[in-house]
């Protein structure tokens, strides 16, 4: 936790993302770029959580 | 053979008198409700076989970020973040921690729609699923507004208009911080742990929901001949 | 809801399950919990390092006057004379007959009333002037104003209006073209150079009292003008930029409120000036809806029909067939 702490102090950001921002325009639906990221990601994630493999586990009876 | 420890004697649940106790009452349907390897299970019905039953309990521990990480900020007050860079970290993993919080739960929000997991008298465990999104969109949003920065000056005089127009702005100020401050770190931090508790142990009390079964042709559900039988 | 015999419900397999009864593998909860916990606080704590948070330092209205006193001035003259957009709101700022938005009959703004009461003319400039020591001119030009007839007054302020629109500033000295705006000229030339030394900012929210920590009235001060709309249009934060999902620079921004903010950008709420009631409407209802939407037929039935589930549930599945 300290490591993290001196870390952020240290470099601030190491993205600055501030200043202007992007923006997607399609149609009437006006998004920034991050925003279109994050929901990007996750449906990602979402379509990852399905699709990839859960660990087998042994069966044990109840 | 009963030996004498000194200790008073529990309190009989055969006595008429005793077992109608509030306290005795209370603890009897908290055991029937909640016996320790229904609260603690050691095992999971082998039908959870997938990645998207962790976004249940990563929605849990982004929400304890968040409540974390809210704590160290109210340890030095709202205007820390401005004038330390210790401040703007905290803030940092404050305002992460609530986009994770989000990102997980709207994820197991879809997991549990496409689940269909209200079924088998799970009704009131999508319910107050439903409502602590809700409430926490509102949590977020007294949030936003004690950032005591430009944008919470644009967010509390646009939403105004929106709050005003419901007749609630008459008792709930969006401009005013002082009130703001106190929803988002007292009053609604208390509604969402509780709705969010409420959930949790309702899932312990329903258990998971079973899968769709399917007709013997590998097809659509089949129709079993019983009725429910609440877990 | 249809019964079977012996008078059970029917079973429903959109609100119907048959409990589990088959096999059971150990899984350690807590130290899943304890995984996660972790995880997302290397999560976390990668983000905050990478990109910090956003901070974009508060609009004064001492900055305000200083960067745009013509603005600051045009906004100050619509305080005065009551033509304001908080002069003229309505509840629960003040009493403005037919401002509240209703849909039909209902016009909850209306019936809740006046609770943050709000007069511009005197709380946002004559009740700052009047506070100034050691300015005989101000006053006197305060006084002239106040003791004026009301038609006279609406004279003035006209007038000054459509001198203000032709002011120049000659850095940071408001410069208004000479006009029969009477004492309108002092009070607002007064009231400019107050809140370009910050003793405005101070005075509206202190409102006589040392310890406060409500900012409704140099909020709505300040909204009043186009500097704060202005900053906030080159963010991408209005309202029909979407702006309510938007954070400012290039940060994610609060993206669950997309559905809310959608319902600005359509016909006929993006025109109505009961645009935000009938918002709250649409938004209460399809909230209502998702939380019962497992007593709505057809809803209920969607994960059904588009059979995700056997993805999520495959080897499941699977291990029933070869069983």
């Amino acid at each position: 936790m300290v490591t993290c702490v001196m870390l952020g102090l240290l470099l601030g950001a190491l993205i600055n993302l501030n200043g202007s921002g992007h923006y997607i325009q399609w149609g009437f639906i006006q998004m920034s770029l991050a925003n279109l990221v994050v929901i990007v990601l996750m449906v990602i994630v979402f379509a990852l959580a399905i699709v990839l493999p859960f660990p087998r586990r042994k069966r044990g009876n109840r | 053979m009963s030996i004498d420890t000194g200790a008073p004697p529990s309190p009989s649940t055969q006595d008429s008198e005793d077992s109608r106790q509030w306290t005795a009452r209370v603890r009897r349907s908290a055991e029937s409700a909640f016996p320790p390897d229904r609260l603690l299970p050691d095992r999971q019905p082998a039908y959870m076989a997938s990645w998207i039953y962790v976004f249940g309990v990563l929605t849990v521990v982004s929400l304890a970020w968040v409540i974390i990480t809210g704590c160290v900020l109210a340890v030095m007050g709202p205007s820390w973040w401005h004038v330390s860079s210790v401040g703007l970290f905290v803030n940092s993993l404050h305002l992460w921690s609530v986009e994770a919080f989000f990102f997980f739960m709207v994820i197991h929000l879809w997991g549990k729609f496409f689940m269909a997991a209200w079924r088998g008298n799970r009704r009131l465990t999508w319910v107050t699923g439903v409502v602590s999104f809700l409430v926490s969109v509102g949590a977020a949003f007294t949030g936003y507004l004690s950032q005591q920065n430009f944008d919470s000056q644009w967010i509390s005089t646009q939403a105004k208009d929106g709050i005003n127009a419901t007749g609630a702005g008459a008792v709930w100020n969006v401009l005013n911080f002082g009130q703001m401050l106190m929803w988002h770190i007292v009053l609604l931090p208390i509604v969402v742990a509780l709705i969010v508790g409420l959930h949790v142990l309702l899932v312990r009390r329903r258990g998971i929901v079973p899968p769709f079964e399917l007709a013997k042709n590998g097809d659509e559900p089949e129709k079993a001949a019983a009725g429910t039988d609440p877990a | 809801m249809s019964r079977g015999a012996r008078g059970r419900p029917r079973f429903n397999p959109d609100r119907d399950v048959e409990e589990w009864k088959g096999a059971y593998v150990p899984y350690d909860i807590l130290k899943e919990a304890f995984v996660a916990f972790l995880a997302v606080a290397a999560l976390i704590a990668l983000l905050a390092i990478v990109f910090s948070s956003p901070d974009e330092h508060a609009v004064t209205l001492k900055s305000w006057s200083a960067v745009d006193p013509v603005d600051f001035a045009q906004t100050a003259v619509t305080e005065l004379d009551g033509t304001s957009g908080t002069a003229t709101y309505g509840p629960p700022y003040n009493a403005t007959p037919d401002a509240s938005q209703h849909i039909g009959f209902f016009e909850p703004n209306q019936w809740l009333g006046v609770h943050q009461p709000v007069d511009t003319a005197q709380d946002f400039v004559i009740g700052p002037l009047r506070t100034l020591p050691n300015q005989p001119a101000t006053q006197l030009a305060i006084t002239a104003y106040e003791n004026a007839p009301a038609a006279q007054q609406t004279a003035w302020t006209t007038a000054y209006e459509k001198a203000v629109a032709n002011a120049t500033d000659v850095r940071g000295r408001l410069h208004v073209p000479v006009g029969r705006y009477g004492p309108v000229g002092r009070i607002i030339g007064s009231l400019t150079a107050m809140s370009q030394t910050g003793g405005l900012d101070g005075t509206l929210l202190s409102n006589g009292q040392f310890y406060n920590t409500n900012y409704t009235k140099p909020l709505l001060f300040l909204a009043d003008g186009n500097y704060l709309a202005a900053r906030a249009d080159s963010q991408h934060l209005s309202g029909d930029q979407w702006g309510m999902m938007n954070e400012t620079g290039n940060y994610p921004g609060q993206a669950w409120l997309w559905l809310y903010t959608m319902w600005y950008q359509v016909p006929p709420m993006n025109t109505s000036s009961n645009g935000d009631l009938e918002v709250w409407g649409i938004m209460m209802l399809l909230s209502l809806g998702f939380v019962f939407l497992p007593f709505i037929p057809f809803l209920r039935s969607i994960p059904r029909w588009t059979r995700v589930y056997k993805l999520i549930w495959r080897r499941h599945y699977r291990e029933l067939a070869a069983s």
